[in-house]
């Protein structure tokens, strides 16, 4: 956006400036009104309409779950006497064969899947942004030291470490976020350390430092908020990545322990039942891709929106 | 031998059409060379990669280009690379991105006579080195076989100038050769593309946004704005006696060394986006003489006082005789006036 | 170039011993199995479970007992597993090479897909092919692997229905007995590795194909692409020659990056389709807080990952020279 200054013009006739508006537009309006950066954000974000789409879905899954959860007349630990029903008014998902409500396990299942994956989203965001970044910023043999960690951790198998740990954890939804953020937060270092490498050779940061600009002042106003975006489009796919991870780890059998339940536990016990008992096998799985899929859209989207680049045209 | 006539580039994007280019005509005779100056934005690259019929698929474009008298424009891409490289050849803007990291350089010279000749790859090579010595690259036979990477952006330049120059074209364009340069290498690039528009006799398209860039090279002078030439002169014309109040800020926003002057003047504002353009004259919002005629309709390009020279602009005549000083600097004394105050509400 | 492969080896090597010893400290954090033997029911008595404990080293302090097994790692000992009888060394090679077969095959079929979908789509952006493209590679990136691989099994069960004769087999990785010599023996075990193949690639192919889309769109719009048509290059000549050739040199660490995750992958398909392969003896491992088997199974995956990407940073010098010299 052009400067308030260089907006300046003045009448042609008395050769003096003229009126400029408070928010210093000039008096005729030339371009495409100036927006503020949010504004522009949100703006080409509500553009992306799969993006938008997917938001509103994932809003309604996530009130299911958490509000239709507790209002629900059963318990996802009550058993019922119908066994092995399909689908009805009664039981919308159908019961399993100990008489289960199927729709209440599901709610149950996806609080905990979505829990654990916003948990491991948040942690690994913070560690890996603040590991990368600092890597990134100083280099030296702070970053070599720092990144050859993280390399150490991504060379091992992450599923399979998480099994191996999360056999100990006991099923606790909280430390096996903690287990698979424990591992995770590697990817997001090697990407957070990318951002601010390409960012700190940018002319603006040079700049300031040229001005005499504290590390922390540097850090603060120029590297956070120009790296914001990369961080939140990652922590957004990270929560669609978790939610994979989890299920695929409870699915094992070294994440959420029963009675309790997650979607990727309720897909493993009906793993023999899928001709038999379907619904106990559709509906758990068709959560599970639901919310990873509106998540990456929705990812997508925000990508889009901070990073306009590629629908640009060259001059 | 080149004829541009009424060209149009549009390109639909997120935000509206872009009309990048809005009917552009001018000519290019046999060895000759134009300069074609404009701010980024202006269309002037625009038309260059219409010429060459590299525009994005996207890309609306009417009107004719005409080489040899065939139009170019809607030309498959069968019979534009029997033109491109051969006939019309380009050097690009950064050097630093304009050579393929993992083919050795010799392959990539030699690559552009191959597209063209049908000899054997070592007798193209031996060409390739040839080229080099001409532009003048030390040890061509052992840089042949150096990487992009190893080299400096200067030498990549002379490189790409090598091939446009390879297959001896008709016309080189050249869009921006040296703005990714440093200043002291600007000269010798500039001086190797009038040795390779020399050697090989061909007529060159010189596309700039630094007026100072052409002074010394081009035989004649289109300034553009906006998508349109809004003046267009022999370049003694367009330097000495401009029309436009444009041409004039832009002189005066170059240092030069001929007139005393105490200091530049400068253009305040920037161009206008190519989307939602309003009716009337595109500069008039950074016109110091604009009048409200001026926002009603567009002047259209009229011939001044001599056949060769025209400018678009109601008030042409009274601009011709006067310095950028004079027309400016009202427009200057305000900005100095109302800038702090501005500087202080923007922050 | 050699002095770049010579610096890459060496550079390896800290690596791999590093890499023992957070192999060592994740098992040394799992379940322990003198924890197990102390929850049967009834509890053997204290004595048995000192000599157990003595047994498998874990009456040593922490370090002693990684240097122990370091030793004799040098030695081909593994270390002792909760099973006696059990050779941790024999075993997890045996079922390593069954799933490097499945692995090898995936990742292959999903690179050739990757490519191809990848290229066709960046090429012709923003058209059918492209969208259609796109959404499927999203809903492949949505889907639970797990999930998937059964419903593939389903289906294999419903096709041999259809078709009247078991042509795909949904269980193990091989039949016990094949008669009809080499031919019979390749197709029998063809017909295990079908679906199992196609639920490993699939996830591999959606980032692949969307990597490889990104990074051949950038190239398309480089300058040095528009120099080579400025030419006078023909499309298919730029594309083959500078666009192709340059697009595909990031797709090999992306690939190697991504062998943890198909290695994960294959436990889980293997688990699907009950095959006797490292994954299924891992997952056994833990169940039985195996800790020597569980560390034999990560140093093996871990030194494989480590020696991949080895060979991808040594192939990504040989096609990019910019990496090569600096």
């Amino acid at each position: 956006m052009p400067d308030a200054t260089e907006t300046q013009q003045s009448s042609p006739l008395t050769g003096q400036p003229s009126e400029t508006s408070p928010a210093g537009q000039p008096e005729r309006e030339f371009t495409v009104p100036e927006r503020s950066q949010t504004q522009m954000i949100l703006r080409r974000f509500l553009q992306h309409k799969l993006a938008v789409a997917s938001l509103f879905v994932l809003l309604g899954v996530v009130l299911v779950a958490f509000v239709g959860g507790a209002l629900w007349k059963y318990s996802y630990v009550d058993i019922t006497a119908d066994e092995s029903v399909p689908p009805s008014w009664e039981h919308p998902f159908g019961t399993d064969a100990v008489g289960h409500d199927s729709f209440a396990q599901v709610l149950r299942g996806t609080q905990l899947s979505l829990g654990v994956a916003v948990l491991v989203a948040l942690f690994s965001t913070i560690v890996g942004t603040v590991w990368g970044s600092i890597a990134g910023y100083y280099r030296g043999w702070l970053d070599t030291v720092m990144m050859r960690i993280a390399d150490l951790v991504l060379t091992l198998p992450l599923l399979a470490v998480a099994a191996v740990l999360g056999h100990n954890v006991g099923g606790s939804w909280w430390l096996i976020a903690v287990v698979i953020a424990g591992l995770y937060w590697a990817y997001v270092a090697r990407v957070a350390r990318g951002v601010v490498l390409s960012l700190r050779e940018k002319e603006f940061i040079e700049a300031s430092k040229a001005l005499g600009a504290s590390d922390m002042r540097i850090i603060l106003r120029h590297l956070v908020p120009n790296s914001l975006g990369a961080v939140i489009v990652n922590a957004t796919i990270l929560v669609a990545i978790a939610i994979l991870i989890e299920t695929a780890l409870s699915f094992l059998g070294f994440g959420v322990q029963p009675p309790d339940t997650s979607l990727g536990l309720l897909v493993s016990n009906a793993q023999t039942a899928v001709s038999t008992r379907p619904w106990l096998f559709y509906f758990p799985g068709l959560f599970i891709i639901i919310i990873a899929l509106t998540i990456n859209f929705i990812g997508d989207g925000l990508r889009d929106a901070f990073d306009p680049k590629q629908t640009k045209v060259r001059e | 031998m080149l004829e541009v006539d009424d060209l149009h580039v549009e390109f639909p994007t997120d935000d509206g059409l872009v009309r990048a280019v809005r009917g552009v005509s001018f000519g290019l005779r046999r060895g000759e060379v134009l300069g074609i100056v404009g701010e980024s934005g202006s269309g002037k690259s625009v038309t260059s990669m219409a010429v060459m019929g590299l525009l994005p698929d996207t890309a609306r474009v009417s009107g004719a280009i005409r080489y040899d008298g065939k139009n170019l424009v809607g030309a498959s891409d069968k019979e534009m690379s029997t033109v491109r490289g051969k006939r019309i050849s380009m050097v690009f803007q950064d050097p630093m991105t304009s050579l393929n990291p993992v083919y050795p350089i010799g392959y990539q010279i030699a690559e552009a006579i191959l597209a063209h000749e049908n000899i054997r790859k070592d007798a193209a090579m031996k060409r390739a080195v040839e080229l080099l010595e001409v532009v003048h690259i030390p040890n061509p036979e052992e840089r042949a076989k150096a990487y992009p990477h190893e080299l400096s952006g200067g030498m990549r330049q002379r490189i790409v100038i090598a091939i446009a120059m390879a297959n001896r074209p008709d016309i080189i364009i050249a869009d921006e050769p040296t703005t990714a340069l440093d200043v002291t290498v600007q000269a010798q690039i500039l001086e190797a593309l009038a040795n390779a528009q020399a050697e090989t006799g061909a007529a060159m398209m010189l596309i700039t946004h630094d007026l100072g860039v052409i002074a010394g090279q081009a035989d004649r002078v289109q300034v553009m704005y906006a998508g349109k030439v809004v003046e267009a002169g022999t370049a003694e014309e367009v330097f000495y006696r401009p029309r436009m109040p444009y041409t004039l800020g832009l002189l005066g926003s170059l240092p030069r060394l001929d007139v005393r002057s105490e200091r530049l003047t400068p253009i305040s504002g920037s161009p206008p986006s190519a989307v939602n353009m309003p009716p009337g004259c595109p500069f008039s919002p950074r016109c110091p003489m604009a009048a409200p005629e001026c926002d009603v309709e567009e002047p259209p390009l009229e011939q001044g006082m001599t056949a060769t020279h025209f400018a678009a602009c109601y008030f042409s005549a009274d601009v011709e005789g006067h310095t950028p000083d004079e027309i400016f600097r009202s427009t200057e004394a305000a900005d100095a006036a109302s800038g702090s105050s501005a500087r202080e509400g923007s922050r | 170039m050699l002095a770049y492969a010579l610096r890459r080896v060496l550079l390896s090597v800290p690596i791999l011993i590093a890499s023992t010893f957070v192999v060592f400290v994740i098992t040394a954090l799992s379940k322990s199995p003198i924890s197990d033997l102390r929850a049967k029911n009834p509890p053997p008595p204290e004595r048995t479970i000192e000599l157990e404990r003595q047994r498998l080293n874990l009456d040593q302090p922490l370090l002693e007992r990684y240097w122990n097994w370091l030793l004799g790692l040098f030695r081909g000992d593994f270390g002792p597993s909760v099973q006696s009888r059990m050779d941790i060394g024999a075993e997890v090679v045996d079922r390593f090479i069954v799933t490097f077969r499945l692995i090898g095959l995936a990742m292959l079929v999903a690179l050739v897909l990757a490519i191809i979908v990848g290229v066709i789509s960046a090429v012709k952006q923003y058209s059918g092919v492209d969208y259609t493209s796109t959404f499927l590679g999203f809903l492949f990136l949505s889907l639970p692997s797990f999930w998937f691989a059964i419903l593939l099994k389903q289906a294999g069960i419903s096709f041999n229905n259809a078709v009247g004769e078991q042509v795909l087999f949904t269980i193990g990785d091989s039949s016990v007995y094949v008669t009809g010599g080499t031919w019979a023996e390749f197709t029998d075990a063809l017909g295990h590795m079908v679906l199992p193949t196609i639920s490993l690639a699939l996830l591999s192919f959606a980032a692949w194909s969307r990597f490889q889309r990104a990074s051949m769109l950038e190239v398309l719009n480089s300058d040095y692409v528009r120099l080579a048509r400025a030419k006078g290059l023909r499309r298919g000549t730029v594309m083959r020659k500078h666009a192709l050739r340059t697009a595909l040199i990031p797709l090999t660490t992306v690939t190697a990056l991504d062998l943890g995750a198909i290695i994960s992958g294959a436990v889980v398909t293997e688990k699907v389709f009950q095959w006797q392969g490292a994954g299924t003896f891992l997952l056994d491992a833990i169940e039985r807080s195996d800790v020597y088997a569980v560390q034999a199974w990560l140093l093996v995956s871990a030194t494989f990952i480590i020696l991949f990407n080895l060979a991808a940073d040594l192939l990504y010098g040989v096609l990019d020279p910019r990496i090569r010299y600096a």
